[in-house]
């Protein structure tokens, strides 16, 4: 301090003073203010704040309100949204913990039982219903998807009369009056269209209508039918019945050309089936054996021990032979091409050899009479009764669908229509080209269409009526073996909408009735059970009602809410009993009804076996298919992801790689690579396909296993007014589709472009490269060596590690695939998309190698170009012990888990893809975009809240379904034990058919995850890398029939050579 | 004059060179003190701008404005604009990092090393080699950053700093070493560059005639004056910095390599990688500086101070270097097959015959075929040929760089994950916007700082061996 000081004040007031006055420095002296705060400063800050009075109040406001105020900027912006809480809670609702509730899915003609995951209303998650035979717990692809057809956002939303938005009252006062105009005529102008429909209650609806107006038609049209099935059984019958197989008693198993273990309503059921005689885990003395005769490359035919690659039409002459040579009477041998014939004698001596214990099944895309050959053979086998049984059908109204549509639109061209009511489907896209339906369907004056969608047919139709989902309404469906589920609501229809049943009912002449009125009316009418209830309490109110879905289902009760599902929740103790509330008595059929509703299924409805005689020289007629001709043969196949195209606009589905080719986001023609060589193809090369004065261009896709001068075409693709992701996707192939070659054609000219057109495949690698990935043996090979799959690859030195091993105490969780029973069928993949709101990228985006899948199905070919084994292999995470991509994250965004899991923590990853590229696996997954859509309210509601939703730059990858750990451990917890063996299944685990994917505690050596790494055959992949996977593979055992094989192994040194 | 003058030793330095066979001389005859000064000090205070300097600067600045953009679009929309997938996770941005780290080590070693062994004839071309070697670092620096998903989180999250959720870098991934390895880098480069300047900045603060360049040389010149007491402390100076610089070298590019070394990834997986890689950011880094060196030389008349000693010596440290690369890339082939590792084995094979064989080929015939020129005179005497042969080295290590990273990810160990990369138009973007940076600053460099060491240069003048008495 260089103050200058008052030498003269100073000395005065030194002179004032009395007594000694102390002074340090003149600072002192002076009293300068900086020499006061000095003074003060001496003493601990905090003490002399203290001193101020008001500095602790204001630092305390200060304080009070920049808190206050931190807040305020902390929070999102919220929508200005009334919040309605809950007046009175519903009783079995937590937030947090979802319910399930039992539900069924109609699709083409039969019903998969599903317990549906909903979280505070929201359904999220769909799980097969362990209780119904069709699933079994399991699930396909199509049924997991579908949720996200619930909430899509390009659903029609709004009833129009020529594109005018109208109140559906006025639709049922408009059809009444056409309706009521019909009456003098017998209703001799009405008609019904109507997909296959397998609800009873539907069926008894439409019955009743017909009753009212005798003279009206209903016709189904199902695009992908069972028309050869149905009318294979009455050539071989005289009548139309289901065949039901029971795979798991089936030894040696012929397919003609039958995707039994991937499609149709039955193939969860059977795929389980196949799968108990197939295990790694199984008993190697029950292995069954598969011959597989195919058209086109299928999932039933890559599990095949022998397949045999054959063109259409030489399929039924094949079928003849065999019959033949089995003893079929009244069948002529036809001549056979040459791979066919060393086929023949083994097949029949197999078949001959397990009597009552094989099964020969025809596909429905082969001609009635092969059905009927598969009957006879069956027959002859001693296998009815034993294999196969035959029931009544699980549609409710068999018939000949094509000769129906055909009389329609002969009907309708002749303008005797004067009412058509489309119930559901897309006949303009989907109805035989050579009918021209669309021209048909403008003769029509009144004609109304109900849909899902706004799509090809409603644009020809005066009224649209927006679908209710099956998850939004009240409805029943068979099962394919004939159990009845009622279809209970998870939610109120997100956009109005009304199902068949009230578009039916309101025809009808007591008005529109809600679904869950006709529904339940019609149950109690067949069980005779009464919906009286017996006089109540004086004062107690109506059950259910206050807690009512709102919206179309007004007077419907809560539905009945399960646990979830688990293998050992059968054994859970009994929740603490706790008084329960009076309730009002409930009426007979009430009691039976929630009792439906909870378990999934109505008791005792399965058919029951049914006799049938085999009439006689049902095979007399000629051989249809064998007129080859010249050109090409065209085999028409229902899409594998998006089926007849009601799935166009489900993009998990357009993004599900198809389980052969790969592809995504498109359809293509198929061919063999040496019809490839032969025409100067490749993939990519768009082509037209001509047949007569039809034709369509499509690009080509080479598929190994693909029979010569075979095009395979799926369906589903080409869709004009589909939605955002479904419109201008692939190349519809149905106006080559005609009445007569609904299945295949012959003699179609293939004439090149020049022009090519990019496909998306997800796996553009088709060879192993002699890489020990796959690892397979015969039946005798193992038993030579059960070990073999550990010999084909050094055995990593395990305790090299310096620091010692880490040693998980409690949990370790693991999983083991097991690679002989994985179908390919894809249901995990799209379980996995669902439970863990894995996004969808767009074709573009998998063109460039960026698909999000956490779980995908590595495809591998091995063997012949032209007939290949193909083998699947499920790569999820392989949850490392000794990860490679940990360590070199430089955030730590991915750590283990002290119960072995290799987590991702989102939040801290900063995008390096360093872990990525360190995968030996490349089971990471980059955010390269802003993949998730972050703009669609209905996509919100469909998002699981246990699983962060990523958002750009962020790795992801598989957890093992972390969430579902959790909520296993939070239940352990609550009942103070561990976790139980089969607490956990994994997205994957859950929908698999064939349970090939099974996880677990693999520090429990009891559990089955346990039991199966102990097996011989399971081996770790890339087990020389010293990454320690948790994941590991069992691996394949074949059941070649020697005979055959050493035909094989002939062909195949002949073709080295 | 008051032109700081630097104590001469002059019995250590050998400003004449026989004629004949022997070496050009490292400065042209006839040069004095003053001659030095007048010609460099004068390309920066002269007020005509040659009109070449703004056609050139304005080609550099739209590429700059280029790399804003794609800078700007890449933050605004993820780095999906480029076309890196899975399961090639890197492709361009690292590639265009380790290109330009590698560029950046000729800098150093030319001014620490060469200094270190007292080798006179690095002199002429430290200054702009050292501004060259900082202007890559910047143009590499920006990728480890804008690569990743989130830049904003990564910009501070690889730091080890204290923080509330009691988190630390993982120093176990050689990312972090990366980070280490380039910042540190990037300060000695920095520092060394700035304190060598210092005596520089003195003599233009001296002869500059506008007001604003006197302040600016002025408060940048740090004071100096040119005492002996200044010189002493420089000379330390320079000379620690020089010994810090010197490890530098070998452990900067050591630990870029051990981003693939210490993965698993056949390819990446190797031993060989610190030396290969050390020896090819030199390679690397010397013809970055003759495709510098060469035009300066012709367009600012600098052929007396860069001479063709300088041009001979970087061509004998290229081939030197080049061919220790090729030396890398045989072992590589030897390893895939001797190892009898499959995945290796396939490796090789893919990279030879596979979809990017072309450029791994034509990586072949510039680092191990092309670079024999250098062992002929006429072609080290030709100095057009050796600035196109140059260029082509540039593209040679850019291509090294795609091959390694590239074709060891697009085929791994599995072959269902196989796939193929194809850059885009942002990838090329970028790549061409780092390159208008490096060029911006560049010209800028050149304007408005001596692109050679003034003083230095003093000391290699004939005039600097005689003794202040014998001096007119």
């Amino acid at each position: 301090m260089t103050a200058r000081y008052d030498i003269d004040a100073l000395r005065a007031r030194l002179g004032d003073t009395r007594g000694r006055e102390y002074w340090r420095s003149l600072e002192a002296l002076a009293e300068t203010p900086e020499f006061k705060e000095f003074l003060h400063r001496e003493f601990p800050a905090n003490a002399s704040e203290w001193l101020d009075p008001a500095g602790r109040r204001t630092f305390l406001k200060l304080m009070g309100a920049s808190l206050a105020l931190a807040g305020v900027t902390a929070c999102t912006r919220q929508p200005a949204e009334a919040l309605v809480p809950y007046v009175r809670q519903p009783e079995e609702l937590v937030p947090g913990k979802p319910l399930f509730y039992a539900t069924a899915m109609p699709m083409s003609g039969a019903g998969m039982g599903l317990l549906v995951e909903s979280h505070e209303g929201r359904p999220t998650k769909i799980e097969g219903n362990p209780d119904h035979p069709a699933s079994r717990g399991a699930t396909d692809l199509f049924a997991q998807a579908s949720i996200l057809g619930l909430y899509d956002p390009d659903r029609s939303q709004v009833v129009t009369n020529l594109g005018v938005v109208r109140p559906f009252s006025a639709f049922a006062s408009a059809v009444q009056a056409v309706v009521s105009t019909q009456q003098e005529t017998q209703g001799a102008g009405l008609r019904i269209l109507s997909e296959t429909v397998a609800s009873p209650t539907l069926a008894a609806q439409i019955g009743e209508f017909l009753l009212r107006f005798p003279r009206a038609r209903w016709v189904q049209w199902e695009p992908v039918g069972r028309h050869n099935a149905r009318e294979g059984s009455r050539l071989a019958f005289g009548e139309y019945v289901d065949s039901q197989y029971a795979l798991e008693k089936a030894t040696v198993i012929l397919s003609l050309d039958a995707d039994f273990l991937c499609t149709g309503a039955a193939g969860v059921r059977n795929a389980r089936a196949f799968a108990s005689r197939r295990r790694a885990a199984g008993e190697r003395a029950r292995t069954n054996r598969l011959y597989a005769v195919e058209c086109t490359p299928a999932n039933t035919g890559t599990r095949a021990d022998h397949r045999l690659s054959l063109r259409p039409s030489q399929v039924e002459a094949f079928v003849r032979a065999v019959a033949v040579q089995l003893g079929v009477a009244g069948v002529a041998a036809p001549e056979l091409p040459e791979a066919a014939k060393t086929w023949v004698a083994p097949l029949v001596k197999d078949l001959q050899a397990s009597r009552g214990q094989s099964l020969v099944i025809a596909g429905d895309g082969q001609p009635p009479v092969v059905h009927a050959l598969a009957h006879a053979m069956n027959d002859l086998l001693g296998n009815v009764g034993a294999t196969v049984v035959y029931t009544e059908t699980a549609e409710a109204r068999p018939m000949n669908q094509v000769a129906g549509v055909q009389e329609l639109v002969a009907d309708m061209t002749a303008g005797a229509v004067e009412c058509l009511l489309i119930l559901g489907g897309n006949p303009v896209y989907t109805a035989p080209a050579d009918l021209d339906f669309a021209a048909a369907l403008e003769q029509v004056p009144f004609r109304a269409h109900l849909s899902l969608y706004e799509d090809e047919t409603s644009a020809l139709c005066h009224w649209h009526i927006p679908e209710t989902h099956y998850l939004e309404t009240w409805s029943d469906v068979r099962g394919d073996e004939g159990t009845a589920a009622i279809v209970q609501p998870l939610i109120a229809p997100l956009y109005g909408g009304r199902s068949a049943h009230e578009v039916v009912s309101a025809l009808g002449e007591r008005g529109e009735r809600p679904a869950y009125e006709l529904v339940r009316e019609y149950w109690s009418k067949v069980t005779g059970l009464s919906m009286q209830a017996p006089a109540p309490a004086p004062a107690a109110p109506p059950s259910g009602r206050e807690i009512a879905p709102t919206g179309a289902a007004e007077s419907a009760p809560p539905p009945q809410s399960q646990a979830a599902p688990s293998v050992g929740a059968g054994a859970a103790p009994a929740p603490p009993p706790i008084a329960p509330a009076p309730r009002p008595p409930l009426s007979p059929f009430d009691r039976e009804w929630r009792r439906w509703l909870h378990n999934g299924v109505i008791p005792n409805t399965a058919f029951a076996p049914r006799a049938v005689t085999l009439q006689a020289n049902f095979a007399a007629a000629p051989a249809t298919g064998g007129a080859a001709g010249s050109g090409l043969e065209v085999v028409f196949r229902p899409d594998p992801t998006v089926y007849d195209g009601r799935f166009a606009n489900n993009a998990w589905l357009q993004e599900t790689p198809k389980s052969l080719t790969k592809l995504t986001w498109d359809n293509a023609a198929l061919v063999s690579p040496a019809t490839a060589v032969r025409l100067a193809l490749a993939s990519g090369d768009l082509v037209e396909l001509r047949q007569g004065s039809r034709s369509i261009r499509i690009p080509i896709w080479l598929a190994p296993g693909q029979p010569a001068d075979t095009l395979t075409l799926h369906l589903g693709y080409g869709r004009t007014r589909a939605g955002r992701a479904g419109t201008g996707t692939g190349f519809n192939v149905n106006p080559l589709r005609t009445a007569a070659g609904l299945d295949m054609l012959a003699g179609v000219e293939l004439v090149k472009t020049g022009e090519t057109y990019p496909l998306a495949s997800t796996q553009d690698h088709w060879s192993l490269e002699g890489r020990n990935l796959v690892r397979v043996a015969t039946l005798s090979e193992y038993d030579e060596d059960p070990e073999f799959a550990r010999k084909l690859e050094h055995q990593p030195i395990t305790d090299i590690t310096m620091y010692g091993d880490f040693k998980y105490e409690g949990y370790a969780w693991g999983m083991a695939i097991d690679q002989n029973v994985c179908t390919g069928c894809n249901a995990c993949v799209v379980a996995c998309q669902a439970e863990n709101n894995v996004p969808v990228v767009g074709k573009s985006q998998v063109l460039n190698g960026r698909e999000m899948h956490w779980l995908r199905v590595d495809r591998y070919y091995t063997g012949d170009l032209e007939n290949p084994d193909t083998y699947h292999q499920p790569m999820p995470c392989q949850q490392c012990e000794a990860a490679p991509c940990e360590v070199v994250c430089p955030v730590s965004a991915t750590t283990h888990s002290s119960e072995g899991l290799n987590d991702m923590v989102y939040n801290r990853c900063v995008g390096t893809r360093y872990c990525s590229n360190n995968c030996p696996y490349k089971v990471r997954r980059f955010n390269f975009l802003l993949y998730q859509d972050w703009n669609t309210p209905t996509l919100w509601l469909q998002r699981n809240p246990d699983v962060t939703v990523r958002s750009r730059g962020v790795m992801e990858k598989c957890t093992y379904c972390v969430q579902r750990i959790n909520h296993a451990r939070v239940a352990a917890k609550l009942e103070d034990r561990g976790i139980r063996d089969g607490d956990v299944l994994t997205a994957c685990q859950a929908a698999c058919p064939t349970e090939a994917i099974v996880f677990g505690n693999i520090n429990d050596p009891d559990s089955r995850v346990s039991r199966l790494k102990a097996n011989p055959l399971n081996y770790a992949l890339l087990a020389e890398l010293n990454s320690r996977p948790r994941t590991t593979y069992l691996a394949i055992v074949r059941n070649p029939n020697a005979e055959l094989e050493a035909g094989r192994a002939a062909d195949e040194s002949e073709g080295r050579r | 004059m008051a032109v700081p003058q630097k104590p001469v030793e002059g019995q250590l330095l050998e400003g004449g060179v026989p004629a004949g066979r022997a070496a050009p001389a490292v400065i042209a005859p006839g040069h004095t003190f003053e001659s030095v000064t007048d010609k460099i000090s004068g390309i920066v205070l002269t007020k005509r701008t040659p009109i070449g300097w703004f056609i050139g600067f304005a080609v550099a600045f739209a590429f700059l404005m280029l790399l804003n953009l794609t800078i700007g679009h890449l933050l605004m929309t993820g780095i999906g604009i480029w076309g890196n997938n899975v399961p090639v996770g890197w492709a361009f941005d690292i590639i265009n990092f380790v290109w330009w780290i590698g560029i950046g080590h000729a800098g150093t070693l030319i001014s620490a090393i060469l200094l270190l062994f007292r080798q006179q004839w690095r002199t002429s071309i430290n200054r702009f080699a050292e501004a060259m070697t900082l202007f890559a670092v910047a143009c590499a620096a920006m990728f480890p950053l804008l690569h990743t998903g989130r830049p904003w989180l990564a910009a501070y999250w690889l730091l080890p700093y204290p923080n509330t959720m009691g988190l630390w870098p993982q120093f176990r991934s050689p990312l972090i070493w990366d980070v280490f390895a380039v910042t540190t880098y990037f300060t000695v480069s920095l520092l060394f560059w700035f304190t060598g300047l210092v005596p520089d900045l003195a003599t233009l603060r001296d002869r500059a005639q506008s007001r604003a360049a006197k302040v600016i040389f002025g408060v940048l010149s740090l004071g100096w004056r040119g005492s002996a007491r200044h010189w002493q402390n420089y000379e330390v100076a320079y000379l620690l910095l020089a010994g810090i610089s010197t490890p530098l070298v070998l452990s900067v590019h050591s630990v870029v390599s051990f981003d693939f070394a210490v993965s698993v990834l056949p390819g990446w997986h190797a031993t060989i990688f610190p030396p290969y890689f050390v020896a090819g950011a030199i390679y690397s880094g010397f013809a970055m500086v003759m495709t510098l060196a060469v035009p300066l030389r012709k367009f600012y008349g600098l052929e007396d101070f860069i001479t063709m000693r300088h041009i001979h010596n970087m061509t004998k440290v290229m081939l030197v270097t080049g061919m220790i690369v090729a030396y890398g890339y045989g072992q590589e082939a030897f390893f895939a097959w001797y190892s009898a590792n499959p995945y290796e084995g396939y490796m090789m094979l893919n990279r030879m015959t596979g979809p990017y064989a072309p450029l791994y080929w034509s990586l072949i015939a510039i680092n191990a075929g092309m670079i024999q020129l250098f062992w002929f005179r006429r072609v080290r005497d030709n100095v057009v040929l050796l600035f196109i042969l140059s260029l082509f080295v540039n593209v040679g290590m850019w291509l090294e760089r795609f091959i390694i990273i590239v074709t060891s990810l697009h085929r791994d160990f599995l072959p269902s994950s196989w796939d193929i990369y194809q850059p885009t138009r942002w990838d090329f973007a970028m790549f061409t916007g780092t390159i208008g940076l490096f060029l911006s600053l560049f010209f800028l460099f050149i304007r408005f700082l001596p692109a050679i060491a003034i003083f230095e240069m003093r000391t290699i003048v004939p005039e600097a061996k005689l003794q202040p008495e014998q001096r007119g």
